[in-house]
């Protein structure tokens, strides 16, 4: 049996409705913290990036405080999202039903769903977020550590460091925009967000967004937690 | 010879320029005074210039800053490098000039140039860190500095030092404190030769036109005045018997500029920026609008239950 779009630890418990367990305790545990770094590096960085967002260096006690500490969060939001990649990168693999859906991404954005090719447990925007902010986030650090003067000015040149802020502006740009679209999907699809606060999802839910997904959970017999006792 | 600045008088008086004089101002709009100082440049002769250092120990004095002892690595330059101590700095270059075969011992007092247009103000995230007065002096200001490096990376001089002791930003302030009471900077006064001086602007230019025309009669064809136009001119200015070559002095950039990246970065990027963060923040509120929210529904949950029981049971059906 396929278990291609398994990842250890999903689980479906029947019932009315079907409960499916989807991120365990120390994956949301995990994405949290991948997310609050991320706010507060994009409140910190835009402290510093115009003028008219000076006063958000307020939140992080100053300003010579926010330039100081912003480097510093981006080490956990590199911890948090290599967690999440070590989690979940074979998920998140390219397949080619993920072009097929690409082509027919203004159904979707219509909300025809039903409409759209089965997906596994990530459609293909989910995967385009996951890889772009694993882009994103190195290319950030990278540099980012060019640009830390407190302790690596002494190894780049000044013409070196100035593409790295600009490339570093640029990336924080698109993160923060990539960010806005994850958020409004999870919000906007109603029933998604108890994914990441309770670590459930229901079967509706599942077999309306990632219906390949659910039939592999239903189809193993180690995931699919069925009521009935095995016959003797 | 140009007139040494007298010596202004004791007696205590208000300051000549300050914060109502503000032409601009880091990371703030101003208000520009609806008269603007007459400008004030200093005018380095290198042609005049000796290489005693008594500018850079008069830099040091004034400012009282305390440069560590450094280590001889066979070049005059010491220290090695401008540090947050040192703002100004002789710099030694040995140039065979390949017309006449003479070793030329091109001697530069590098430091802040008090560009017209200053990139390290430009760059700078700090509102009121960097500041630039009607006179043209650019001043940091250091309660207001963060230590972030922007100045650095602004500067087309590659000026600005962040000091590790207390992460913050140094530079040469043209004795802004001295020059507001009618004093001039403390290296013009050391100087023992006048290769330094201090006057308006206009003064200097003049007084220049005049060295300059001293080193063509002395067969220094191509000696002119740096005033670079690519930072809109600047208020420390330089007699270079070479003009038509400021690199040999050391890497004195030819026709300066804030570099394009600097430009892009604080520019362009600003607004793209937040025009990509709006419209996609815009866009999600009219896609909400206009195609509502994604329900499941009971069908779906329903739908769920027959493929789970199907599942089941064809798994326990099979051996
Ligand atoms: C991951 C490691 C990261 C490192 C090491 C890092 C480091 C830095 C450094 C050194 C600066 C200069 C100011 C300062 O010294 O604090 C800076 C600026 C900035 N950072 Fe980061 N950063 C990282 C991640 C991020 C992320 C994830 C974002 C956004 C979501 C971000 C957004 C910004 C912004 C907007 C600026 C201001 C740029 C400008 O002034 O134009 N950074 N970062
Ligand atoms: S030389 Fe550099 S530090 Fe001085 S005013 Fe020009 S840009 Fe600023």
């Amino acid at each position: 049996m396929r278990r291609d779009e398994i990842v250890e630890g999903d689980a479906l418990h029947p019932g009315d409705p079907v409960v499916i367990d989807r991120y365990s305790t120390a994956a949301r545990f995990n994405h949290w913290m991948t997310a609050a770094s991320l706010v507060l590096l994009a409140l910190s960085g835009l402290a510093l990036f115009h003028p008219a967002l000076y006063f958000l260096t307020g939140l992080f006690g100053g300003g010579s405080n926010t330039r100081a500490i912003h480097p510093w969060i981006g080490l956990f939001l590199f911890l948090g999202y290599m967690g999440l990649f070590f989690r979940f990168w074979k998920v998140n693999l390219w397949t080619p039903t993920d072009g097929t859906w690409l082509k027919k991404l203004h159904v979707f954005l219509i909300g025809h769903e039903e409409d759209m090719p089965e997906v596994g447990r990530y459609n293909f925007a989910q995967k385009a977020v996951f890889w772009w902010m694993g882009i994103l986030i190195m290319i950030s650090i990278a540099s980012g550590l060019v640009i830390w003067e407190q302790y690596f000015a002494a190894y780049t040149t000044v013409d070196q460091k100035r593409w790295a802020v600009l490339i570093h502006s640029v990336a924080a740009i698109v993160m923060i925009c990539i960010v806005i679209v994850h958020v409004y999907g999870a919000l906007w699809a109603r029933g998604t967000m108890t994914a990441m606060i309770k670590g459930r999802v229901t079967g509706g839910w599942a077999w309306r967004h990632h219906r390949k997904w659910l039939r592999e959970l239903a189809a193993d017999p180690k995931a699919n937690r069925g009521t009935a006792t095995p016959a003797e | 010879m140009f007139p040494p600045l007298p010596n202004p008088s004791t007696a205590p008086g208000p300051a000549r320029f300050g914060d109502k004089d503000l032409i601009r101002r880091s990371a703030s709009t101003v208000t520009p005074p609806a008269q603007r100082q007459t400008e004030v440049a200093k005018l380095i002769d290198v042609s005049k210039c000796i290489g005693c250092k008594a500018c850079q120990s008069a830099c040091l004095e004034w400012n009282d800053q305390h440069e560590e002892v450094g280590v001889n690595t066979g070049v005059y330059d010491n220290p090695h490098d401008l540090t947050p101590a040192s703002w100004t700095l002789m710099r030694f270059t040995e140039w065979v000039n390949p017309e006449t075969q003479n070793l030329e011992w091109l001697i530069r007092k590098d430091g802040c140039m008090h560009c017209e247009d200053p990139g390290c103000l430009k760059a700078c995230p700090a509102p009121g860190a960097i500041v630039q007065y009607s006179n043209g002096i650019v001043d940091f200001v250091k309660e207001n500095c963060i230590g972030c490096g922007y100045c650095v990376k602004g500067c087309p001089f590659n000026i600005p030092r962040i000091s590790r002791v207390d992460e913050k930003a140094y530079k040469c302030s043209l004795c802004s404190d001295r020059v507001a009471v009618g004093q001039g900077p403390a290296c013009a006064k050391a100087c023992p030769t006048q290769a330094i001086v201090f006057g308006t602007k206009e003064e200097m230019k003049k007084h220049a036109d005049g060295r300059i025309t001293d080193l063509k009669s002395r067969g220094y064809k191509n000696a002119g005045l740096y005033d670079p136009p690519g930072v809109g001119g600047t208020h420390v200015m330089y007699v270079l018997h070479h003009a038509d070559k400021p690199e040999i002095y050391a890497g004195l950039p030819n026709n300066p500029k804030i570099s394009p990246l600097v430009e892009l970065w604080k520019g362009v990027a600003k607004y793209a920026g937040f025009a990509a963060i709006g419209a996609l923040a815009v866009g999600s509120v009219l896609h909400r609008l206009v195609a509502g929210r994604s329900e499941v529904s009971r069908e779906d949950e329903t739908n769920a239950q027959r493929l789970a029981r199907e599942e089941e049971t064809k798994e326990r059906a099979s051996p």
